[in-house]
C-alpha cells in the first residue's frame, strides 16, 4: 500500500513539538518588522495588564469618578512618579492598539490605495494623539490654564 | 457564517475589545487634554463621566479591558508553552471568561454603588 498522509502526519508532527508554536509551518520563519510586532503585543500587553489594573484601581476603586476633579490631578501630578507612570501607560497603550488596529486594516482592506490611506491615518492618529497625551503629562502645572495661555507665558 | 468554536471567539472577542479599546483611549487622551484649559473648563467636561449612563458604558469598558488582557494572557501561555497550552487552550478559555467576570464584579458594585446614592470608594464620592 502507498504511505497515506495519515502515516506521514505523526513524523511531521513530532518535529515541532517543544518548539515555539509554528502553526504547521516547516520552514524557517522570516524575521523582520512583524517578528518584532509580534514580540511588541506580547511584551507590552504584560507590562500595560500592570498598569491599566493600577490606573482602573486608582481611578474607580479607591476613588470614585466624581473626585478626579483638577485638583486630584494637580495632587497626583506633584509627585512625578505618576507622570512618569501615565506616560508610560500612555505609549504602551497607544502603540499596542494601534498595532493592532494596522493588522487589523491588514486582514480587512485589500486594495492598495484605501491601504495607503488607511494605514497613513493609523500613523497620523498614532503621532498626533502621543504628543498630545505627551504634552498634558509632561507640561500640566496647576493654576496655569496651560493650553489658552500658552503654558504661563501669556499670563 | 464560518460555525467557530473557543477559539474563533476567543479571537474574535480580542479584535473587538481591543478596537473598542483603542476607540476609547483615543478619547480619553482627547478629554484629558482639557486639562490645559484650566479648572472650570475641564472639571466641567469630565462631571459627564459621573452621569449614570457613563457609568453603565464604562462597565463595558472594564470588561473589555480584563477579557483583553488575560485573554492575551492566554494567547502567551499557548504560544510559549505549545505542548501544555495548544492542548488547554478551551479550558483556559473558559477560565479566562470567568476570571474576567470575577474581577469585573467588583468594579460594577463599586462603579454603579453611588446612582443609588452609595459611596464605597475610600476617598469618597462627590
Amino acid at each position: 500500500m502507498a504511505r497515506t498522509t495519515t502515516e506521514d502526519a505523526p513524523a511531521r508532527a513530532n518535529k515541532n513539538i517543544g518548539k515555539p508554536s509554528t502553526y504547521g509551518a516547516t520552514s524557517k520563519p522570516r524575521g523582520g518588522f512583524e517578528l518584532y510586532s509580534w514580540y511588541f503585543f506580547r511584551i507590552s500587553g504584560v507590562i500595560i495588564i500592570f498598569l491599566v489594573i493600577v490606573h482602573l484601581v486608582v481611578m474607580h476603586l479607591t476613588n470614585d469618578v466624581s473626585k478626579t476633579v483638577y485638583d486630584f490631578v494637580a495632587n497626583r501630578y506633584a509627585n512625578p512618579f505618576w507622570r512618569v507612570f501615565d506616560l508610560v501607560l500612555l505609549t504602551l497603550a497607544l502603540l499596542h492598539g494601534l498595532n493592532g488596529l494596522r493588522i487589523a486594516i491588514d486582514d480587512y482592506i485589500r486594495p492598495r490605495t484605501w491601504r495607503l490611506v488607511a494605514q497613513s491615518t493609523v500613523w497620523t492618529i498614532a503621532v498626533t494623539f502621543w504628543l498630545m497625551g505627551m504634552m498634558t503629562i509632561i507640561t500640566f502645572h496647576p493654576g496655569t490654564a496651560g493650553i489658552t495661555n500658552l503654558f504661563g507665558l501669556l499670563k | 457564517m464560518y460555525r467557530g468554536q473557543s477559539g474563533m471567539f476567543s479571537w474574535l472577542f480580542h479584535r473587538i475589545s481591543g478596537l473598542g479599546i483603542l476607540l476609547f483611549l483615543l478619547l480619553h487622551i482627547v478629554d484629558i487634554t482639557l486639562l490645559g484649559f484650566g479648572p472650570k473648563v475641564y472639571n466641567d467636561s469630565i462631571s459627564i463621566f459621573s452621569t449614570w449612563y457613563i457609568r453603565i458604558a464604562s462597565l463595558f469598558l472594564i470588561a473589555a479591558v480584563l477579557y483583553h488582557g488575560f485573554n492575551g494572557i492566554r494567547i502567551i501561555l499557548v504560544d510559549f508553552w505549545p505542548k501544555l497550552g495548544v492542548k488547554y487552550q478551551s479550558a483556559m478559555f473558559y477560565t479566562v471568561i470567568l476570571i474576567t467576570i470575577a474581577g469585573w464584579v467588583p468594579f460594577a458594585i463599586f462603579i454603579v454603588a453611588p446612582i443609588f446614592g452609595g459611596c464605597l470608594q475610600s476617598g469618597g464620592c462627590q
